[in-house]
């Protein structure tokens, strides 16, 4: 593979992200590693699963006009993905150092992503901050669609953004109420009042599911 | 107040979120004196919050005299009473507080409401020598992984519906199977899984780090009425696919914080196979892995005396009128200002 040899850029829980020449260009070299303490047969279909349907999904999230890095080659025996390299900063490390108002108009325009992703019949699966990456032009990248899928239904949108929540909850626990008040709001721009109403609506039944949930909050609607 | 002969403080802790009633008696400097846990066990089927109620109301001062005679104290020696006030099962939870309050106005001591969930953190750090740990916690009521962060134990994964236990004993209940003392559901699961060997396929939910059992278990126990596998390979199947679950999502928030110790706990922690799963993403990430001894690794009243000790000590104490039992109280709710 090229002349440069592939650097380690993160080692996630299930794959890891290198950064490599292919063919005279910098990309993501995404490998998802057998995972020796779940059963061979499991592990396969997992990794197998995923690596086809990552692709796939982003290349639908594309033409639903969210941003996603291009897919250069899929290598499903090895369970690489090779794609575009995109730079830029992931919302996670952001969030926390920029004003109110950017924040704002970042998270603004996160849930009107999320909104299309949805109005698409696309669930992301992974919905973090760490997940998202601005880049110079402000574009917002969505990477990771390894836990995504197809569906037009209201549960798996409602766990979407349930997971959303959480994510926020646990990493941007200051700015959780702002942050996700935002992303509704440009979630509700593209998908419309009705369906959002539907949505949080879910959203609210799911949370109600989970174990514990207090039950005096409320939620933004 | 300080005990006179030995200069140390004690704190009685009351467990009773479900099916177990116990005592425990911890000093402040985290020996645990005594541990006694008298377990309900239902005839059949699952727990009914109000027979097991009944039980804890039955036991409770057989287990207390039980506490104070393995510690070798007077209720006279103690300086603070703890109780578990949540999350939990409604009837169980306020007759262990209506104990502990009884306990506390009696001897005229202050009384700490501890967080069912943040206790069995607590006690895994003490007894595991562990510090700041990514914490699976796996039992018949709980699915959380969780770690600390700015003040609190943050929530980076739970289950979205049913816990990882209660999954393994419904369906144990639905394969007929008997529990005994000792014996619980989840230990012949255990054991019978040893003995499978082929991997039925059954759906693998993971949502973010998130899981969801409701569907697995739904699919396993169909499997089983409608026959044709062996109940050991529906065991061995359930098991590896609900634990690779868990592991999956363990692993997911050990990369995420980058945390240096996985610390295991609950009623599930005590499965051989979990444990094994468990350390292996540690030792690729490089971690510390620990599981927490049985006997604290299941509801025990001394993880609730020691984190009341944590509690009192950071000035944190709960009057009675403000001891009402919370039901769903969630661990991320908690300020632990003790946890640096």
């Amino acid at each position: 593979m090229g002349e440069m040899k592939p650097v380690l850029i993160k080692k996630g829980a299930e794959a890891s992200l290198y950064l490599a020449d292919w063919h005279g260009r910098k990309v993501v070299m995404k490998k998802r590693f057998v995972k020796k303490y779940r059963p061979k047969i499991l592990d396969e279909q997992i990794r197998v699963y995923r690596t086809i349907h990552e692709p796939q999904l982003m290349h639908e999230a594309k033409k639903a006009g969210v941003p996603t890095p291009t897919i250069f080659l899929v290598d499903v025996k090895n369970a690489i993905i090779i794609m575009e390299f995109v730079e830029g900063k992931q919302v996670k490390q952001l969030l926390g150092e920029t004003s109110k108002e950017k924040r704002e108009s970042l998270c603004l325009k996160i849930g009107e992503l999320i909104g299309r992703l949805h109005e698409n019949g696309i669930i992301h699966g992974d919905l973090t901050t760490s997940n998202m990456i601005l880049t110079r032009e402000g574009k917002i990248f969505f990477v990771d669609f390894g836990l995504g899928e197809k569906s037009k239904e209201l549960e798996a949108r409602g766990v979407d953004l349930h997971l959303m929540k959480r994510a926020l909850q646990s990493t941007h626990f200051r700015f959780t109420e702002e942050c996700f008040n935002a992303i509704i709001r440009g979630y509700t721009g593209i998908v419309g009042v009705e369906t959002a109403k539907n949505i949080l609506e879910k959203l609210r039944e799911i949370e109600r599911r989970g174990r514990y949930v207090a039950e005096r909050k409320r939620e933004p609607s | 107040m300080r005990n006179k002969k030995t200069g140390e403080h004690y704190c009685l802790g009351i467990e009773s979120t479900a099916d177990d009633f116990s005592v425990g008696i911890a000093t402040f400097n985290g020996e645990i004196l005594a541990n006694i846990i008298s377990a309900y066990i239902p005839e059949k089927g699952g727990i009914h919050p109000r027979e097991a109620a009944r039980h804890h109301a039955e036991v409770a001062s057989q287990v207390l005299e039980e506490a104070f005679l393995k510690s070798g104290l007077k209720p006279r020696d103690l300086s603070v009473i703890a109780f578990s006030q949540g999350p939990g099962l409604g009837p169980c939870l306020r007759t262990g507080a209506t104990v502990a309050r009884a306990l506390a106005s009696y001897l005229n001591l202050p009384l700490v409401g501890v967080n069912h969930c943040i206790a069995h953190i607590e006690i895994g750090k003490l007894t595991k020598h562990v510090k700041d740990p990514v914490t699976l916690y796996v039992s018949g009521g709980n699915t959380i992984v969780s770690a600390f962060d700015s003040g609190r134990y943050r929530v980076f994964g739970e289950t979205l519906d049913i816990a990882l236990g209660n999954c393994l004993d419904a369906f144990a209940i639905e394969a007929g199977l008997r529990q005994s003392p000792g014996m619980p559901f989840g230990a012949i699961v255990e054991k019978l899984a040893r003995e499978g060997k082929k991997l039925v396929p059954l759906p693998y939910t993971v949502k973010g780090m998130d899981t969801s059992f409701s569907g697995l278990l739904t699919a396993a126990v169909n499997l089983l009425k409608k026959g044709g596998h062996k109940l050991e390979d529906l065991c061995y199947s359930l098991q590896e696919t609900a634990f690779s679950m868990v592991t999956e999502v363990t692993e997911r928030a050990l990369a995420h914080t980058e945390k240096k110790e996985v610390l295991l706990t609950g009623g599930v922690a005590a499965n051989k196979r979990l444990q094994c799963m468990v350390e292996a993403i540690a030792e690729e990430h490089n971690a510390k892995f620990c599981v927490v001894p049985s006997q604290f690794a299941v509801d025990n009243g001394a993880m609730i005396a020691w984190t009341g000790v944590l509690a009192y000590q950071s000035g944190l104490l709960t009057p009675i009128e403000k001891s009402f039992v919370k039901l769903k109280w969630r661990l991320d709710e908690v300020e632990v200002p003790w946890v640096k």
